[in-house]
C-alpha cells in the first residue's frame, strides 16, 4: 500500500502538495510522518524545490527509526545550505548520534556531518571526529578518516590544526586493512588538493604496510592501495622488486578495476628491475589484458584505451593475441573501433593474411563509419608490413569491385598512401580511374587527381581527365581545387603539348575567379615558375622532385605523451588520450593554469638553450634559423597544443608533433627517416593540414637541408593559425609538394 | 572520486539523484538528459562536457550514470556501476524502472552505504543484507546495539563477506562449472576465433569458518604437484569423471586415477573471488579461500587451446537473382551420444526486404521472425552424434535502391550439461574445519553457447 502511495510521487504534483506533505511531517502519527519524509524526498529527486519544508523535516530528526533517521539526514545534506541557521537545531542530535552504543549510527552521524557543508556544523565537528577516529569499531574509523576529507575540503585550516591529517596518517598502521585503505584514501584526496600539505607520504614503513593491507580489503581498497604504489616513486631496485612481487597475484582478481591498477603498479615500477624479470612480467600482464576484452562493453572499452597505450610502449605483449581482438557483430562502435587500431598494432607477418581476411570481411558490413576504418586499417598494415603489401592491395581492389560508393572512396584515399611509399603498382592505375564519376568527397578525389598527376606520364588519357576536373574547377572544394592545380602543372612539366592550355585554364581560373587565397597563391606560385625562362629544368626539379616515402601512417602518441598517459592508466586521462588537464578544468586544473605552466615552460627553456629560445621566437615571427635540438622543438609545440588547440582538434596536432620531430631529428631527409621517427612524414602532412597550407605560406630562404625549410613551413604555418587564419584543412595528400619545391622557390 | 549518482528511465526522468560532493548540482540532470538520452548521435559510453565527465551505463531500462569531476579511474567507475546493477539484482529481482520506483528509498540507503564522499566502500552484496533491507523487519536488528557491532565488524573485518556464527546441520557444497563456448567461424569453414569464458560458481552451505582447497586438472598445476600428489587429509574428497554425472564422496583421494583418465588442460588465464588468496595462487597455483556462505562466483577462466566445439554447422546460402536467397543449413552434434543439448536455438539471417520464407527442417521448428530479420529453428532435444538439416528459401520483395546485403552471421545458442568445452575437470575440493566434521560435494558441468557466430 505504502509502495502505491510512493509511486503516486511520480505522477502530475497535485495542488497543494507542500502543504500536504507539511501536514504530514507534522502528524501525530509516526508512520504518516515517515511516509510523508518519504514523499518529500521523491519530490527531491524529481527537481522540485522542497526546501521550504525543513523545519517540519528537521523536527523528525530525533527518533529511534534508523531508516527514518536516513531520510532526514538525506534531507539535510541536500538542504542544508538553504537553511543554515536551522542547522544548529540539528548540531545536537549529530553529537549525541555520534556517542550512540550503535556503531551503525555513530558511523551515519559522523559520515552525514561532514556532507552538511554549512559553517555552523562544521564548527562542531572537531570533538565528534575526533572521538569517532578512535573508535573501538572499525566500521567507524573507517568513515570517520573519509570524514576528515570532507573537513579538509570545507576549512582546510581547522583541519590542521586539530591534527587530524597526524591523525590519519597514523592509522595507515590500522590493524584493519579497510580503515588503512580509506585512511590512504583521504590522505591522497587531501595530497592532491593540497599538494604543500605532504599529506601522503610514502615510505619504507608505510610501503610495508600497505602491501600488508593489499591482501586483505576490500577491492576498491586495492584499488586505491595500487594507485597510490603506483604514484609512489623509489629508485631501489630492491624496492621496486618487491612491489612488483607483491602486486603482481592481484592479476588475478575479478575486478576489472583492480587488475588494471595492479597492471598500471607494475608497469610502472617494471623500469628499475632487472630486463630479464621485466620481461617476464610483461609475460604475465598478458593473459589478464586479453581477459579484460571479454568484460561489459564499457569496461572493455576504457580496457582497451589502456592496451593501446601499453602497446605504443611496448609493443610485443599482445603478439599472439590477435584473434580476441577479432569484432564481434554485437558489439557497440566504440569498441569495435578501438579493437581495429589495436588489431593494426599488433599486426606483424605471421598474423596479417589471418587479420586481412577479417578487415575484409568487415568492409563488407553495413555500418557505414566502421567500414570505412576497416578500409583505412587495411591501407595501415599495407604501410606497416613490407611483405604484405601485395595482399593489401589486392584486397583494396577487390573492395574497389564492390562497388560501394564509401567503400571505393575510402580505398582510393589509401591507395594514395600505399602509392607514396611502395613504388610498382602503376597497374592498378586504370582500375581506379574507372571510379572517377563515383568520387564525390573531396578527400577521395583529391587522392584520386593526385594519383593521376604523379604518374601524368603513364595515364594515356591524363590530359582528358583533368580536363574533365578543371572544367569545373570552382565548384570544387578547396582542397580538391588545390590537387588540381598541382596535377596539372605536373601534367604539363611531363607532356607540354598536351596541356597546354589546360594549365592556362586553370591557373586562369585559380587566380582570377577564386576566393580562397591558398588556392590562389599556389596558382602564382605556379604562374611564377612556369614563366621562369632563364633555368627551364628548375621548375621540373622543384615540382617533380622525388618523394621522401611515408613510413607509417598509424597514429602514434608523442612519447612525452605517452609517458605522461602511462603514469595515468585506468584513469580518464587514458580513456581520451590526453593529459588530464585537458578536460578537467578546475581549480588548479584550470585553462589559465595551464597557460601559465606553458608560460613558465618556456621561460625554463629561454634559460637552458638560448638557442631554442631563439626557436620560440621563429614560431612567432616566422624569420629564424630551424630548431637543432630535437626535444626543445617537442617543447615548444607541446605548450603551443596544449594550451590553444581545442579538444577536437587533438589528435590531429599531436601526430604532427611526432613528424616534425622525427624531422628535425634527421636533417638528411631522405637518407633514413625511420631512424628515430616513428612517424613520417605522413604526420607532417597532418600538421600542415591542420595549420593551414604550408607550401603557400612565405618561408625565408635558408641554407641548411630540406627538412629545415619543412620544419620552418611547420612553423609559419603555426603562425597562421596563431592569428586565426581558418584555412580549409587539405587532406593528407595536399603537402605533396616536396621540400625542394618550397627551398628552391627563394 | 565520484561527484553524484543517477539514474533515469528511458524517457530522460531522474529517477534517483544522489549527489556525494557540493559540486554535482540538480542541474547536471538535465544536461545528461539532454546531451545523452535525447542525443541518438552518442556513441561513446564516456561524455566530457566542461570538467564534467558522465560515465553511464544502460541496464533495462534504466541509465544508471556516475558523475565524476576530476580525472577519474574509469575502469573503477564503469565496475562500480556494473556492481550497482548486480546489488539492485540482488535485492529486487529485476533491476529496471518499476523496481527503482518502488524502492527509491532502499536504493538511497544502499548508496549511502556504498559511497562515502564519492568512494566505494563495502559493495558485498551478503554483508549489506544484514543491515539494508527491503522490509523494514530486520532493521530491527540493526537498531540493537550488539547486533550491529557484530555486523559492523563484518562489513570491515578481513573476512568480510563471511559471518563467522554459520551453522548447518547437513555440510553440502555444490560446484558447478559453467561454460560460455565462443565460436567464429569463416564462410569457408576455418576457425577464426575458438575459446572458453569459464566459470566457476559455488554454493556453500558449510558450518564455521571452513578453509577450502579446490584442484582443476590445470596443467601447470599438475605439473607443478606430481611430487606432491594429492595429500588431502580427512576432509578432503574427490570426484570423478565429468561424463558420470554427479559424483560425491567423503573419500580419500584417487587423484592419481582421475589425472591420468582426464589429461589436463591449459587455462590462459583466472580470475578470483576476493575470498580467494592470491598470494598463494601466484607462488603455487593452490586455490585456497574461506568461502562466503551460500552463492558466489569462485573463479573465472579462459582457455583457448584444444577447444571442443559442440556443434558444427555448415550452412550453403545461395543469391538467386534479387529475388531468391536459398537455405541449407546442417548441424552436427560433436558429443557422446550419451549427452544431449537441450534449447538448441538457431538464427539464421535473411535480408531484410525478405517477404515471405518457407522451410523444411528434418527435426525441430523453423519460423520466419520479421522483427529480427531471422529464420529461427528451435530443436528442443539434440542427442549426441545425430545431424539435422534445414532447407528454406526466402522471397525477396524488389527495392528502389539496390544495396548489397552484409550477411550477418548465423548464431547458435544451446546449453549441454556434463560436457565441458575446455575438457576442465574438478579434482577435489577439500575443506577443513576446526571442528572437522565431514561434508558432501557435488559438481555439476554445463556448456552454453557464448558468442558462437558462423558466416556464410
Amino acid at each position: 500500500m505504502a509502495m502505491s502511495r510512493i509511486r503516486g510521487a511520480f505522477a502530475v504534483p497535485k495542488k497543494g502538495e507542500t502543504f500536504e506533505l507539511r501536514s504530514g511531517l507534522v502528524s501525530q502519527y509516526a508512520y504518516e510522518r515517515k511516509e510523508s519524509i518519504q514523499k518529500t524526498i521523491m519530490a527531491m529527486t524529481l527537481g522540485k524545490d522542497v526546501s521550504s519544508l525543513f523545519p517540519d523535516v528537521l523536527k523528525n530528526i530525533a527518533t529511534s527509526d534508523l531508516e527514518q533517521k536516513k531520510l532526514v539526514y538525506l534531507y539535510l545534506m541536500n538542504y542544508a545550505k538553504s537553511h543554515p541557521d536551522l542547522c544548529i537545531l540539528a548540531v545536537n542530535t549529530f553529537v549525541q548520534d555520534s556517542e550512540d552504543p550503535n556503531p551503525l549510527i555513530r558511523a551515519l552521524a559522523i559520515r552525514t556531518m561532514g556532507c552538511i557543508r554549512v559553517d555552523k556544523m562544521v564548527d562542531y565537528m572537531e570533538e565528534p571526529l575526533r572521538k569517532t577516529l578512535r573508535d573501538e569499531s572499525p566500521y567507524v574509523r573507517k568513515t570517520a578518516a573519509i570524514c576528515v576529507a570532507k573537513l579538509f575540503d570545507l576549512n582546510p585550516a581547522m583541519c590542521l590544526e586539530n591534527g587530524f591529517l597526524e591523525m590519519l596518517q597514523e592509522m595507515i598502521g590500522d590493524p584493519n586493512p579497510m580503515v588503512v585503505a580509506n585512511s590512504v584514501t583521504a590522505l591522497s584526496e587531501i595530497y592532491h588538493a593540497a599538494p604543500e600539505t605532504q599529506a601522503l607520504k610514502v615510505t619504507t614503513n608505510t610501503l610495508r604496510k600497505l602491501l600488508m593491507a593489499l591482501n586483505e580489503c576490500t577491492e576498491w581498497g586495492r584499488v586505491t592501495i595500487l594507485t597510490t604504489l603506483a604514484e609512489y616513486k623509489t629508485t631501489e631496485v630492491t624496492e621496486s622488486e618487491h612491489i612488483c612481487e607483491r602486486v603482481a597475484p592481484q592479476f588475478q582478481h575479478a575486478n576489472p578495476s583492480v587488475v588494471l591498477a595492479a597492471v598500471k603498479v607494475v608497469f610502472l615500477h617494471m623500469r628499475n628491475v632487472k630486463a630479464e624479470l621485466a620481461s617476464n612480467y610483461l609475460k604475465k600482464m598478458a593473459p589478464p589484458l586479453v581477459t579484460l576484452v571479454s568484460s561489459a562493453p564499457e569496461v572493455q572499452y576504457v580496457a582497451l584505451r589502456n592496451i593501446d597505450l601499453l602497446l605504443q610502449k611496448q609493443p610485443e605483449i599482445l603478439n599472439k593475441e590477435l584473434r580476441v581482438f577479432f569484432c564481434k557483430y554485437n558489439d557497440p562502435p566504440y569498441v569495435k573501433f578501438q579493437k581495429l587500431e589495436i588489431m593494426v598494432r599488433i599486426a606483424n607477418d605471421r598474423n596479417v593474411d589471418q587479420l586481412l581476411a577479417e578487415l575484409k570481411e568487415y568492409a563488407l558490413e553495413v555500418d557505414m563509419d566502421f567500414v570505412r576504418r576497416a578500409v583505412r586499417a587495411i591501407g595501415q598494415v599495407a604501410i606497416k608490413i613490407e611483405s604484405a603489401s601485395e595482399k593489401c592491395v589486392n584486397t583494396l581492389l577487390d573492395l574497389i569491385n564492390t562497388k560501394v560508393n564509401y567503400v571505393v572512396q575510402e580505398a582510393i584515399v589509401v591507395i594514395k598512401d600505399i602509392f607514396r611509399k611502395y613504388p610498382g603498382y602503376e597497374g592498378i592505375i586504370p582500375t581506379l580511374c574507372k571510379c572517377i564519376d563515383e568520387l564525390d568527397e573531396p578527400n577521395a578525389r583529391a587522392a584520386l587527381i593526385w594519383i593521376v598527376g604523379q604518374y601524368a606520364e603513364k595515364i594515356s588519357n591524363a590530359g582528358d581527365i583533368l580536363a574533365g576536373f578543371v572544367e569545373g574547377f570552382n565548384e570544387e572544394f578547396s582542397q580538391t581545387q588545390l590537387q588540381i592545380l598541382t596535377a596539372v602543372v605536373k601534367l604539363f612539366l611531363k607532356r607540354p603539348e598536351k596541356a597546354q592550355g589546360l594549365v592556362q585554364k586553370v591557373l586562369q581560373a585559380a587566380t582570377a575567379e577564386n576566393d580562397n587565397p591558398d588556392v590562389r597563391d599556389r596558382a602564382y606560385v605556379y604562374w611564377r615558375l612556369l614563366s621562369n625562362t632563364s633555368d627551364p629544368g628548375a621548375t621540373k626539379d622543384i615540382v617533380l622532385s622525388d618523394k621522401p616515402p611515408i613510413v607509417t601512417t598509424i597514429h602514434s602518441l608523442p612519447p612525452a605523451l605517452l609517458e605522461q598517459l602511462l603514469t595515468e592508466l585506468s584513469t580518464l586521462a587514458s580513456v581520451y588520450h590526453k593529459p588530464p588537464e585537458q578536460f578537467v578544468g578546475q581549480g588548479r586544473f584550470g585553462a589559465d593554469a595551464v597557460q601559465r605552466a606553458a608560460i613558465e615552460e618556456q621561460i625554463q627553456n629561454a634559460r637552458e638553450n638560448p638557442l631554442a629560445a631563439a626557436a620560440a621566437a621563429a614560431a612567432v615571427t616566422g624569420s629564424a634559423p630551424p630548431p637543432q635540438s630535437q626535444s626543445n622543438v617537442e617543447n615548444l609545440l607541446d605548450i603551443d597544443f596544449d594550451g590553444t588547440a581545442p579538444a577536437s582538434a587533438q589528435k590531429e596536432p599531436s601526430g604532427g608533433m611526432s613528424g616534425l620531430e622525427g624531422l628535425a631529428g634527421t636533417p638528411v631527409r631522405v637518407e633514413s627517416p625511420a631512424a628515430g621517427a616513428p612517424a613520417g612524414s605522413n604526420n607532417l602532412d597532418d600538421l600542415l593540414g591542420v595549420f593551414g597550407d604550408g607550401g603557400g605560406a612565405p618561408a625565408p630562404a635558408s641554407s641548411s637541408a630540406g627538412a629545415g625549410a619543412d620544419l620552418m613551413n611547420g612553423f609559419a604555418g603555426l603562425d597562421l593559425s596563431g592569428n586565426g587564419t581558418t584555412s580549409p584543412p587539405p587532406g593528407g595528400s595536399q603537402p605533396k609538394k616536396t621540400n625542394e619545391d618550397i627551398m628552391s622557390l627563394f | 572520486m565520484l561527484s553524484g549518482i543517477l539514474v533515469f528511465n528511458q524517457k530522460g526522468e531522474n529517477l534517483i539523484f544522489r549527489s556525494f560532493r557540493s559540486d554535482c548540482r540538480p542541474r547536471l540532470a538535465d544536461i545528461f538528459r539532454i546531451q545523452v538520452i535525447s542525443n541518438p548521435q552518442v556513441r561513446s559510453p564516456i561524455l566530457t562536457l566542461g570538467s564534467t565527465t558522465f560515465s553511464h551505463v544502460k541496464h533495462e531500462n534504466i541509465y544508471l550514470v556516475a558523475v565524476t569531476k576530476s580525472n577519474a579511474n574509469a575502469a573503477l567507475v564503469f565496475e562500480f556501476l556494473y556492481r550497482l546493477v548486480m546489488l539492485g539484482r540482488s535485492y529486487f529481482g529485476k533491476f529496471d524502472e518499476e523496481a527503482v520506483k518502488n524502492n527509491f528509498v532502499l536504493i538511497y540507503e544502499l548508496l549511502d552505504e556504498i559511497l562515502d564522499y564519492g568512494y566505494p566502500q563495502n559493495t558485498e552484496t551478503d554483508t549489506l543484507k544484514m543491515y539494508i533491507t527491503t522490509e523494514g523487519v530486520r532493521s530491527a536488528i540493526a537498531n540493537s546495539a550488539t547486533d550491529s557491532s557484530r555486523i559492523t565488524m563484518q562489513a570491515t573485518g578481513a573476512l568480510s563477506w563471511r559471518r563467522s556464527d554459520v551453522k548447518y546441520r547437513k555440510n553440502e557444497a555444490f560446484v558447478d562449472v559453467i561454460e560460455d563456448v565462443n565460436l567464429l567461424m569463416s564462410a569457408t569453414g576455418t576457425v577464426l576465433r575458438a575459446d572458453v569464458n569459464g566459470q566457476i560458481v559455488m554454493r556453500a552451505y558449510l558450518s564455521g569458518t571452513p578453509e577450502c582447497k579446490f584442484g582443476l586438472n590445470d596443467r601447470l598445476l599438475l605439473d607443478g604437484d606430481s611430487a606432491g600428489g594429492g595429500s588431502g587429509g580427512g576432509g578432503g574428497s574427490s570426484f570423478g569423471g565429468g561424463s558420470s554425472g554427479m559424483v560425491s564422496g567423503n573419500r580419500d583421494g584417487t587423484t592419481k586415477a582421475t589425472r591420468a583418465a582426464a589429461g589436463s588442460v591449459t587455462l590462459e588465464d583466472c580470475q578470483f573471488h576476493q575470498c580467494v588468496k592470491l598470494g598463494r595462487f601466484d607462488a603455487d597455483r593452490i586455490i585456497s579461500f574461506v568461502p562466503p556462505d551460500g552463492e558466489f562466483e569462485l573463479m573465472r577462466y579462459r582457455a583457448t587451446e584444444n577447444v571442443n566445439l559442440p556443434f558444427k554447422v555448415h550452412p550453403i546460402v545461395r543469391e538467386v537473382g534479387t529475388t531468391k536467397v536459398e537455405y541449407s543449413v546442417a548441424i552436427k552434434a560433436n558429443y557422446s551420444s550419451k549427452l544431449f543439448a537441450t534449447n538448441v536455438v538457431i538464427r539464421i539471417p535473411t535480408p531484410l526486404n525478405t517477404a515471405k520464407t518457407t522451410e523444411r527442417t528434418s527435426q525441430g521448428r523453423a519460423k520466419y521472425e520479421p522483427e529480427h530479420n531471422n529464420i529461427v529453428w528451435k530443436i528442443a532435444r539434440f542427442s549426441g552424434g545425430s545431424e539435422y538439416v534445414l532447407t528454406a528459401e526466402a522471397t525477396l520483395t524488389s527495392m528502389t535502391h539496390q544495396k548489397a546485403w552484409s550477411r550477418p552471421p548465423l548464431s547458435l545458442s544451446f546449453s549441454l550439461l556434463m560436457f565441458t568445452s575446455s575438457g576442465l575437470l574438478v579434482r577435489y575440493l577439500k575443506v577443513f574445519e576446526k571442528s572437522n566434521y565431514s561434508s558432501v560435494k557435488w559438481v555439476r558441468y554445463m556448456t552454453r553457447a557464448g558468442s558462437y557466430e558462423i558466416r556464410f
